[in-house]
């Protein structure tokens, strides 16, 4: 038996049935992260001892006949995502020493379905950035090209991905940082619908804009982790009391009729050639497929990234204000009174891009600039959702590119803050909306780098989402995810 | 030239919901530092507040028991700023859609009663303590979150008195909507005031300092009266004020600037993304309406209708709403309400203020304070008989005629007993009755007293009297030696 070939639910069904233990699975995987963290960069935490011994628990569980729906599958977890007794550092040199005595919730429904919690990811420091290059713990390689990055924030939970070190991952998406990195790593990434799942313990970064979603091999697999973390969780008010669908039970390729839209004001220029060559050629797919191709309109596109950048570091510079050398996480040393403490510990704890967007965000708060930025920002917020309801009024869904490149080389963007956030450029405004989207392994550029298309859909229409994403994964014959991957 | 100050305050009430605002820890006072604490609290990553619904209940309630509005929609915002005491860096408060908005009180003042203008009603979390010791300080969390109301008043008053009187006012009608117990020391009803002077006659404000954290009706009126004439000083001696935050020192009764206007906190309000806005629908509200107690106000104006009591009295007896209530239960019972709000205000009241303790802690009951007085119309028990038990009712709960009889403090009304007790008296006093009959009248009294001396206060003071008169009327000076 190949482990690193296995499906989500054939892992379950096997060590269910016990003809694998999930302590095999488990150390397989072990095995691969770690004979590959060198390369790759991808975890921050790697606990074997805690891992194993959970493999070990549940393998006694299942004597006993426990069954769930992700029994025995190591599922490795962005390291901004608390896990109670496992250091979750946020990739900050400020939470280094950070061991939360609580687990997030997402974490509490993984591990009531039987899942293992596998190691926590690198991810660019407090979600910030597109590249991996801004954490603490030094930048990630994308499998697919070492030199190059695997895009952001969640690069290590792509990498697991694409270089096979877990069979699933969960990672957090505030302006694309689950999207766009799955896209330049090519595997599956989704962002939820705000409010679908619980952000208890999810370390905020832009509390309006920040959701968790899961990374997977292929769409059915990507499905069952989101029917698993999705819920109404009372200990997050902005969760929402909705029934979770059995996303994988009603997975579902026919999508003869299916309305997609495609916004012409996502095909601009500095979007590379490949990529549009590639998203038309999905177009051609998805008509043979019997969907019905409409070009829409979303005119307040252009302000997404003005508009973005002024909400989420506003939101992150008030989230950010608790890590002060107080209560936990890291302070500064030879201080002669509070003024200094606060000033070393910010200084010394947080990196430059963190820094930036903290200044960024309190500037925009600033009393007398409130209303020219953050209060009109809010306002255009509300235009840019409008341009996604009014679409959504003609078509099931949207599709476009995820990203305007495939991965650049560590470094190339490093210094122009401005290029960098263009990365984000088509995945930020459904944040902004609070609607659900995936990005979709779609083929490679010329370099043989991986092109990632969005699938955009309305509120809670997750399942649309997958379902379009399904039928194209269907018609492909599955995704070339990984470069291990015929190992 | 004549100045008259203008003052505004800002009261911070300490709402009595069993958990915090914000997640399910204990709001208890006085528990070992940092006992009561949770992720939430202590603004963990990642945490996320709940609203405990319970602080919008109380809120309707005081807005509307001072007139307010309730705004169907409000939302939290986020007052940002830093201090060890504030674990999350920020607190979360109300802002720009408070839940209650214009209202008002009506207070008692020199010049009669007087509306006083509620602005706002909010609610938001208390932050945590700072203990200094020495070269370093600590941090207890406990009070972190801990639900507050922040009541705004309008710039309406004009003298301490009106302040204070404003103060009581709002503090009285907190408690008898029993979300707030009021303790000034323990700081669950505290008072920040806005204050500034000008010319009589002016319309126009002048500067306002802002004086902090004032912890008593006394210190209140001290730290007000201090600052009207050290502003009036500044401007006559040709100053300009300065705005700008003071403290009150209380050792030595003055205020002290603590902060100017440009040292001021930009606090970054923005709307809370970690809370949705609160909704109330009118359903709600009028629940709520139906369920307020009868208001300290009107509870005056309906015992000055309905018992016809002295405003003195009156507002002795409203100034708690359970002594009220036990009040009208005794009425209720022994239709005499002068007799009962005397007995209130020199006995009960008293032995209540001597223990520390409120009705509800003792085993007093309006059957047995309407016993006394049966027992007292019907002369087996005196004045002084009531005074001696009712501490023991207190302590013990048992029946005035079952500890009279335990006691002994049946009255004595039988004649011959008193008739022969007097005789005793006088041949023990003969040197005083004489001088009584040769015309020192006063003696009379020092009789009365020895006779309730040997009996313990039990003579029947009526009967006595009676007997004495007529047995004195009979005694010659002469007869005093063959007595």
């Amino acid at each position: 038996m190949d482990i690193k070939k296995l499906k989500l639910t054939e892992i379950k069904n096997l060590i269910e049935k016990r003809e694998i233990k999930a302590e095999e699975v488990t150390e397989y995987y072990l095995k691969r992260a770690i004979s590959l963290q060198e390369k790759t960069n991808a975890f921050i935490t790697l606990n074997e001892e805690n891992i194993l011994e959970q493999a070990k628990n549940l393998d006694n569980l299942v004597e006993k006949g426990f069954k769930g729906k992700l029994t025995g599958v190591p599922i490795a977890i962005k390291d901004n995502i608390c896990t109670k007794g496992i250091r979750t550092t946020c990739a900050s040199k400020i939470l280094s020493n950070f061991i939360p005595p609580y687990n997030a919730t997402v974490i509490e429904n993984l591990k009531n379905e039987g899942a293992i919690i596998f190691g926590k990811t690198n991810m660019d420091e407090f979600a910030m950035g597109s590249s991996n290059e801004t954490s603490y713990f030094g930048p990630v390689k994308n499998p697919w090209d070492m030199e190059r990055i695997p895009g952001g924030s969640s690069g290590g939970s792509a990498v697991a991905i694409s270089a096979i070190l877990a069979p699933a991952s969960l990672g957090s998406d505030t302006g694309g940082s689950i999207r766009q990195p799955a896209s330049l790593c090519g595997v599956v990434g989704m962002k939820p619908t705000y409010g679908r799942v619980s952000r208890y313990g999810l370390i905020a970064f832009g509390s309006s804009l920040d959701q968790i979603g899961p990374f997977a091999r292929s769409i059915d697999d990507c499905a069952l982790i989101l029917e698993a973390i999705s819920g109404y969780d009372p200990k997050d008010s902005t969760s929402i009391k909705i029934d979770t669908p059995e996303y994988l039970k009603n997975l579902n390729k026919d999508i003869k009729g299916l309305k997609i839209g495609v916004p012409k004001e996502y095909f601009i220029e500095g979007v590379e050639e490949d990529i549009v060559k590639s998203i038309e050629k999905s177009i051609e797919i998805y008509k043979k497929l019997g969907a019905e191709i409409q070009e829409i309109s979303l005119p307040h596109t252009k302000y997404g990234i003005a508009v973005y950048y002024l909400i989420a570091t506003a939101e992150a510079s008030s989230n950010l204000a608790r890590y002060d050398g107080v209560k936990y996480g890291v302070r500064a040393e030879n201080v002669k009174d509070l003024k200094q403490m606060y000033i070393k510990t910010k200084k010394e704890g947080f990196g430059e891009e963190v820094k930036r967007r903290i200044m960024l965000g309190t500037f925009s708060l600033a009393s007398g600039y409130y209303d020219a930025y953050y209060k009109k920002a809010s306002k255009v917020r509300t235009l840019i959702k409008n341009d996604f309801m009014n679409a959504f009024e003609k078509v099931d869904v949207i599709l476009c590119p995820t990203s305007p490149t495939t991965a650049f080389k560590i470094g190339e963007k490093s210094n122009d803050p401005i290029q960098m956030y263009l990365s984000d450029i088509f995945t930020i405004n459904v944040n902004l909306a609070g609607i659900p989207a995936i990005s979709v392994p779609c083929g490679f550029d010329k370099k043989g780098l991986p092109i990632g298309m969005q699938i955009i859909g309305n509120y809670f229409d997750e399942q649309k989402v997958l379902n379009t994403s399904f039928a194209y994964e269907d018609a492909v014959g599955g995704f070339k995810f990984s470069p291990y991957q015929e190992d | 030239m004549e100045f008259e100050a203008v003052i505004g305050l800002e009261v911070h009430a300490q709402l009595l919901t069993k958990s915090k605002i914000f997640c399910g820890c204990s709001t208890q006072f006085g528990s070992i530092p940092n006992s009561q604490t949770c992720p939430v609290c202590l603004g963990m990553p990642g945490v996320l507040p709940v609203l405990n619904k319970k602080v919008v209940d109380y809120a309707i309630m005081l807005g509307l028991a001072t007139n307010c509005k309730i705004n169907k929609n409000s939302y939290f915002a986020r007052k940002n700023y830093f201090y060890p005491d504030l674990p999350k860096g920020y607190q979360i408060s109300q802002y720009e859609l408070p839940i209650c908005s214009n209202g008002y009180i009506i207070v008692k003042t020199k010049e009669g009663e007087k509306k006083i203008g509620i602005t706002r009603i909010h609610m938001e979390e208390d932050a945590g303590k700072l203990i200094h010791e020495g070269s370093y300080s600590l941090v207890d969390l406990n009070r972190t979150g801990t639900p507050l109301l922040e009541i705004v008043s309008e710039p309406d008053m004009r003298t301490p008195e009106e302040a204070v009187a404003y103060l009581k006012e709002l503090r009285q009608i907190l408690l008898y909507l029993g979300i707030c117990d009021g303790n000034m020391e323990e700081g669950s009803f505290r008072c920040d005031a806005n204050i500034s002077v000008r010319k009589k006659g002016e319309t126009k404000f002048g500067t306002k300092t802002e004086l902090k954290n004032i912890n008593s009706f006394r210190f209140i009126q001290k730290a007000l009266e201090y600052e009207i004439e050290r502003q009036i000083d500044v401007i006559e001696s040709g100053g300009t004020i300065v705005q700008e935050t003071r403290l009150f020192d209380s050792s030595k009764g003055i205020t002290i600037s603590m902060r100017s206007k440009e040292e001021a906190h930009d606090y970054r309000y923005f709307p809370e993304p970690d809370l949705m806005p609160v909704f109330i629908d009118d359903n709600h509200i009028e629940n709520i309406k139906k369920n307020l107690p009868e208001l300290p106000y009107e509870k005056r104006l309906r015992f000055k209708e309905q018992y016809n009591l002295p405003e003195y009295d009156i507002d002795i007896l409203t100034n708690e709403k359970e002594v009220a209530d036990f009040y009208e239960k005794c009425v209720s019972l022994y239709n005499n309400p002068k007799t009962l709000s005397n007995f209130f205000m020199t006995e009960i009241l008293k032995e209540l203020n001597e223990r520390k303790c409120q009705i509800k802690d003792t085993r007093l009951t309006a059957e047995n304070i309407v016993e006394i007085f049966k027992l007292l119309d019907e002369q087996k028990l005196n004045y002084n008989g009531a005074k001696t038990l009712l501490p023991k009712i207190i302590e013990t709960g048992k029946s005035p005629s079952k500890l009279m009889e335990e006691m002994g403090l049946a009255q004595i009304s039988d004649t011959s007993t008193l008739e022969a007790i007097i005789l005793e008296v006088l041949k023990n006093n003969k040197k005083e009755l004489k001088e009584y009959l040769s015309g020192k009248d006063k003696l009379f009294a020092f009789f009365i007293g020895q006779v309730m001396k040997k009996t313990a206060g039990k003579a029947n003071p009526k009967i006595l009297q009676e007997l004495l008169k007529e047995k004195l009327s009979k005694i010659g000076i002469d007869d005093v030696d063959n007595l």
